[in-house]
């Protein structure tokens, strides 16, 4: 768990990037909290363990009842003790119902457990996953966070659901075929002295060899899918440069490991079935060749060895399955560390218990002596001072990289500062709560962000309780409504990844209607149009200085004619601003400014 | 699944040898109750105390042979069947790379990924399967009954007359739960998608306070997979209890039966206690039998959507070569006409030619057809009339290794693949390091590629570790690297700023001198010097020229520069 603070810290981050990987925990804590789910449903277990209890007990009272038929049987033609026979069957028909029956009642309260352990989980998991800050995500992959959400808490919940029960089962089927093979025929219990260790040893070792390679198995069997999935996305532009041949070859060879892998894993995990096969055969040689010896020697009857028999294979079944099970709680306690790491991961930082609640808000900010870096030994942003007052526009230029996405990360607080300050109408914004500052912003930013939901759904995600006419008036300013309206489903319509048909520069116009719904005092445009062609620009001009009057606006922009008109131009270079001004001060000092903007129009260089 | 038998045949030799020893292991294990039942009966009764030795001794070596053939027959299967699944995947995978884009349009890539993956992993398993339990579960059932037939023959009608109940009940339950399976797995789908969701628009959410309502949405998606899930699993569950209840029951009908038997003298109780242990190991075999019938179904689908894929024809035939016109321009089109969809079209009537070493510059609106034109002369696509020359041969007689040969490109988001700078630029092509490290320095990409290591810098998966900006300099290095004759640039370099777009520009004039340049962007700055520009509206050219004439000719681009420069242009 350290592992995951350290992610977060900024401080301590390595070169190592995957922050949700495996660090050894302790295993009784781990087991501890599993236990925590299951508890939360407790009456659910309670009748899982009594159903499963029951359940094996009567089902395992049958071949006794099967042995004291056969006795009555065994007395031999003519002779056979109708009474006794008609009675058993009577009462084995009696049980294995009642056994049915318990077990699927067993089945079905297990089907609610697991619903509930997965649940809580999922709940949890997702409830921190809503608190973690925004650099989280920055250094986590997204595929490696789902699979925990999905994968881990599925094998967690497979194994002490399921395999909770199936061990309590097998305990109990173990302990009952034992007790009554004692009861039948101690001696002949001697035998499985002999398997019993056997097959303990061999699943221990098997366990361990077995799980190397299914580990290389999936591992290999990942990175074929990685490979197909990149290569394939990758298909125009290995056609353009005619390198099929090429990435073939680069797929025979992780397809060759990856059938490598598979048919090692395979071919020695097979070995299972005969093996356990040849153990349970070995058991049943045995127990019918010593036990006809006391049957010869009138030591136990027919029925009594009948009994036995069947005893055994319930007893050698449960111990043959040790070694999954074993394996299986291996990978579950795995897959709950991983779970737990993401569950404890540090959130946010919680508001100050007297955090200030924005009501009025100005739009009056100021950067003060403000340092600030990702990494330690590479800071971003050096005693940074910028004075923004109501209404103004703040336009941020400079290369790429140099720091621009920076400054909006801070001012949302997504990212709190090293050393300095940020006041809001005089206010440092770590006194205020995150939502109340979030709020008093709205933002479009350059990656546009649409979820799987109607067009209506994703332009109102900022105000839920938006009118029809609100959205329409909102598309339309953003020149985006004629569209819509031309779609078969118009505002129903469904954004999804399939719907491909959607363009990027539209998806940025969806945006800008989003961000045209919100009543905000501030505005952040991040390479706001920087996907939307020119001539659409200039339609939306109009609604885009509607959007930012009165607000107090922070705009960065490649386009450097989008921002002539601003009060206050920034520009960075490597984290540190070495201008500032309005375009003509800029223009006159002929200095970055300068450069960049003609920088645009030179084509001649 | 004939379709499959391709892949099977090669092998057919191997498959019957293992299916040979699978066939002998299952034979003699089953030879064990029969031993059991005759010492119980025969040896015992007749006190030959040696003989029990031996057929004691006799049961454990049938159960050692038992064990080593069936190992061995299943490393067989396993290996026959690893075998045919990668020569399946090695061909898949070709046949998807030689689709043409619209084949893989109608594909999708999500699909094909599956095909590859996931199907060819349902035939494996299938293929596997057969050979271990699709020989031994049949053997076991017939040996079994056989055998027990030749025991005694009413005994075995009652096992007999189980097995259809057992059979159906399986069947019915599978048949019925699969598809809530397939509903629940669609359902963890969404579970998945609005994870992913959040995590790629945490800022968004964040802004707006949307957590609580997030919180709301994934609940809910949980809530909606649990309920089917609980249903599927409540039907599922019946399966089991009731297999071993119908089981049970037979082995109290079997006592019952038997002991009527017995009493009549029509068979020893030895015969019972064998039976009882048969009954076990043949409706195991049952159940295994049903579960590789419906894991036939699976991979019936499985194979069946791999051969949709196999089955998908050539589509983009090279025509003859034809004499090739004589002091033709590098490049023409000529009235070119092309729809994706073939309904209203794409491009309409497009004329135009470069001389080798001219620079093309397109410009226009979302949709108006500008990344067509490219992906026309690439032959990524067939034109629908009209034709495409360079150096006066229609593109459609240039094999397709000699035409690509000659385009270096930069699609929009064009690929970034998760290994090295190096081999990112390289990609697959036989490319020195000075001839990747002099491409970076043209593509301006030099201060960062040294920051990130050099050619042996990382790159992560979908270039996630790079800037916007970075990454296009990067996919421009690549296609300068290979010293193109026809250098393609869609949009590649909208996320850089000016000044490095300006000296972008110059590296490329001054070092590519021969190379013809065809550059769609929307920034005037970066087309203004070319030899023609083309504005294109809805699939037509509105406006062709270099930049002089448009500015006079064109009100469009006019208004676009205009736009753009605002006064500077006045003022110049």
């Amino acid at each position: 768990m350290a592992g995951i603070r350290g992610r977060l810290t900024r401080g301590e981050q390595s070169g190592d990037r995957r922050g949700l990987s495996n660090k050894p925990v302790d295993k009784r804590k781990t087991l501890l909290r599993l236990w925590r789910y299951l508890g939360r449903s407790r009456y659910l277990l309670l009748a899982a363990i009594f159903l499963s209890v029951a359940g094996s007990a009567l089902a395992l009272y049958g071949p006794k009842l099967s042995g004291i038929a056969l006795d009555a049987v065994d007395l031999g033609a003519g002779k056979v003790d109708f009474s006794v026979v008609w009675r058993c069957a009577f009462w084995m028909v009696a049980c294995y119902l009642l056994s049915a029956l318990l077990t699927y009642l067993l089945r079905i309260a297990m089907a609610y457990l697991s619903r509930d352990v997965a649940t809580h989980m999922r709940r949890d998991i997702f409830a921190n996953m809503m608190r973690l800050p925004v650099g989280f995500y920055d250094k986590n992959q997204a595929g490696d966070i789902i699979s925990i959400l999905t994968y881990d808490v599925d094998t967690v919940n497979t194994t002490i659901s399921a395999d909770a029960v199936q061990i309590l089962q097998s305990v109990v089927t173990v302990v009952v075929s034992f007790l009554m093979m004692l009861s039948i025929a101690p001696v002949l219990v001697l035998i499985f002295c002999v398997t019993v260790p056997l097959t303990f040893l061999f699943s221990k070792w098997y366990a361990g060899w077995t799980r190397k390679l299914f580990r290389a198995r999936s591992q290999k069997l990942g990175a074929l899918n990685g490979f197909v999935e990149e290569m394939l996305t990758a298909h125009t532009t290995t056609r353009a440069y005619g390198r099929e041949e090429a990435v073939l070859r680069e797929f025979d060879e992780k397809n060759d490991e990856a059938i490598k892998a598979f048919t090692t894993a395979e071919a020695n995990g097979t070995m299972n079935g005969p093996i356990v096969n040849f153990i349970s055969n070995l058991s049943l040689s045995f127990v019918c060749l010593f036990g006809a010896v006391l049957f010869y020697r009138q030591q136990v009857t027919l029925g009594n060895l009948s009994s036995f028999i069947q005893y055994s294979r319930k007893f050698s079944g449960p111990i043959n399955e040790i070694a999954n099970i074993f394996a299986d709680l291996q990978s579950a306690l795995a897959a709950a560390e991983r779970v737990f790491a993401l569950i404890d991961a540090e959130p946010e930082k919680e508001d100050a218990i007297d955090a200030i609640e924005l009501e009025t808000v100005f739009g009056d900010v100021q950067f003060q002596q403000v340092d600030f870096s990702y990494l330690p030994e590479k800071p971003i942003i050096k005693k940074l001072d910028i004075h923004a007052s109501p209404g103004s526009l703040t336009a941020i230029v400079g290369h790429t990289g140099a720091g621009k996405t920076t400054i909006i990360n801070l001012l949302m607080r997504f990212y709190d500062v090293d050393g300095g300050r940020i006041l809001l109408d005089g206010k440092d914004i770590r006194d205020i709560t995150r939502k109340s500052l979030r709020k008093a912003y709205s933002m479009v930013l350059q990656d546009t962000w649409l979820f799987n939901g109607t067009i209506f759904e994703n332009i109102a995600y900022g105000k839920p309780d938006a009118t029809q006419e609100e959205v329409e008036q909102a598309a339309k300013a953003a020149h985006i409504h004629g569209y819509i309206s031309r779609l078969p489903e118009g505002y129903n319509t469904v954004l999804s990844d399939n719907g491909a048909s959607i363009s990027k520069g539209q998806k940025q116009l969806l945006t800008i209607a989003r961000a045209m719904l919100l009543d905000a005092h501030m505005l952040i445009l991040d390479e706001a149009t920087s996907n939307v062609d020119t001539r659409t620009e200039q339609k939306i001009q109009d609604a885009m200085r509607q959007l930012m009057k009165g607000k107090t606006c922070f705009v960065i922009a490649h386009r450097l004619s989008t921002i002539r008109s601003a009060d206050n131009i920034l520009v960075l270079d490597q984290g540190e601003v070495v201008e500032q001004g309005t375009h003509e001060s800029l223009m006159a000092q002929k200095g970055h400014y300068y450069k960049l903007y003609n920088a645009q129009f030179d084509s001649a260089g | 699944m004939q379709k499959l038998m391709k892949y099977i045949r090669p092998f057919w030799l191997t498959i019957l040898f293992g299916l040979a020893i699978k066939f002998t292991a299952t034979y003699i294990e089953l030879q064990i109750p029969k031993l059991m039942q005759i010492v119980l009966d025969e040896k015992v009764p007749a006190g030959l105390e040696r003989e029990i030795y031996l057929f004691g001794g006799l049961m454990v070596l049938c159960s050692i042979l038992a064990m080593v053939m069936n190992i061995t027959a299943n490393r067989i299967a396993s290996r026959t069947a690893g075998k045919i699944t990668k020569r399946l995947r090695h061909e898949l995978f070709d046949k998807l790379q030689h689709l043409s884009p619209r084949q893989m349009d109608a594909v999708t890539v999500p699909s094909a990924v599956s095909r590859l993956t996931s199907d060819s992993y349902n035939v494996n398993n299938l293929i596997v399967r057969i050979q271990r339990i699709g020989v031994r579960a049949p053997i076991l059932l017939i040996g079994g009954i056989f055998s027990m037939m030749t025991m005694d023959v009413p005994l075995s009608l009652i096992l007999i007359a189980l097995l259809p109940f057992i059979s159906v009940v399986v069947y019915v339950v599978t048949k019925k739960s699969v598809p809530l399976h397939r509903k629940t797995h669609e359902l963890q789908d969404r579970i998945v998608m609005i994870s992913q969701e959040n995590i790629t628009g945490v800022r968004v959410v964040k802004a707006l306070s949307k957590t609580e309502y997030e919180k709301k949405r994934f609940d809910g998606a949980v809530e909606d997979r649990n309920k089917v899930s609980l249903k599927a699993q409540k039907i599922t569950g019946i399966s089991g209890p009731l297999t071993t209840l119908i089981l049970n029951l037979g082995l109290t009908i079997l006592v019952v039966v038997g002991a009527y038997r017995v009493n009549a003298a029509q068979v020893r109780p030895g015969v019972i206690v064998a039976f009882l242990q048969y009954f076990v190991m043949i409706l195991n075999a049952a159940v295994m039998v049903t579960r590789v019938i419906i894991m036939c179904a699976t991979a019936q689908a499985s194979a069946n959507r791999i051969a949709e894929v196999m089955a998908l024809p050539e589509d983009m035939l090279l025509l003859p070569g034809e004499e090739a016109e004589k002091n033709a321009p590098h490049i023409a089109f000529r009235d070119v006409t092309f729809s994706y969809s073939g309904k209203g079209n794409n491009l309409e009537n497009l004329n135009f030619s470069l001389e080798r070493g001219q620079t093309l510059g397109i410009l226009g609106a979302t949709g108006a057809g500008k990344s067509t034109i490219l992906k026309l002369l690439l032959r990524l696509y067939d034109v629908d009339a009209g034709k495409i020359l360079m150096d006066g041969r229609d593109i459609r007689s240039i094999p397709n290794e000699e035409l690509r040969e000659k385009f270096g490109v930069v699609f929009q988001n064009d690929f970034v693949k998760m290994t090295t700078i190096g081999e990112n630029i390289r990609y697959y092509r036989e490319i020195c390091d000075e001839a990747l490290l002099s491409a970076i320095a043209d593509a301006q990409a030099a201060t960062f590629v040294e920051e990130k290591g050099g050619l042996t810098g990382a790159v992560d998966i979908r270039g996630n570790n790079l800037s916007g900006g970075q990454k296009q300099r990067l996919l421009i290095s690549r296609a300068l690297a290979g010293k193109p004759e026809v250098l393609i640039l869609d949009d590649a370099s909208s996320a850089l700023d000016y000044k490095t777009d300006a000296q972008l520009r110059r590296a490329l004039r001054q070092n590519y001198e021969t190379a013809t340049k065809i550059i769609v962007a929307q920034r005037i700055s970066s087309l203004r010097h070319a030899d023609l520009i083309l504005v294109m509206d809805d699939g037509a050219v509105i406006g062709a020229g270099n930049h002089e004439a448009l500015m006079e000719s064109c009100g469009e681009y006019r208004m676009i520069a205009q736009a753009q420069m605002g006064e500077r242009e006045e003022g110049a």
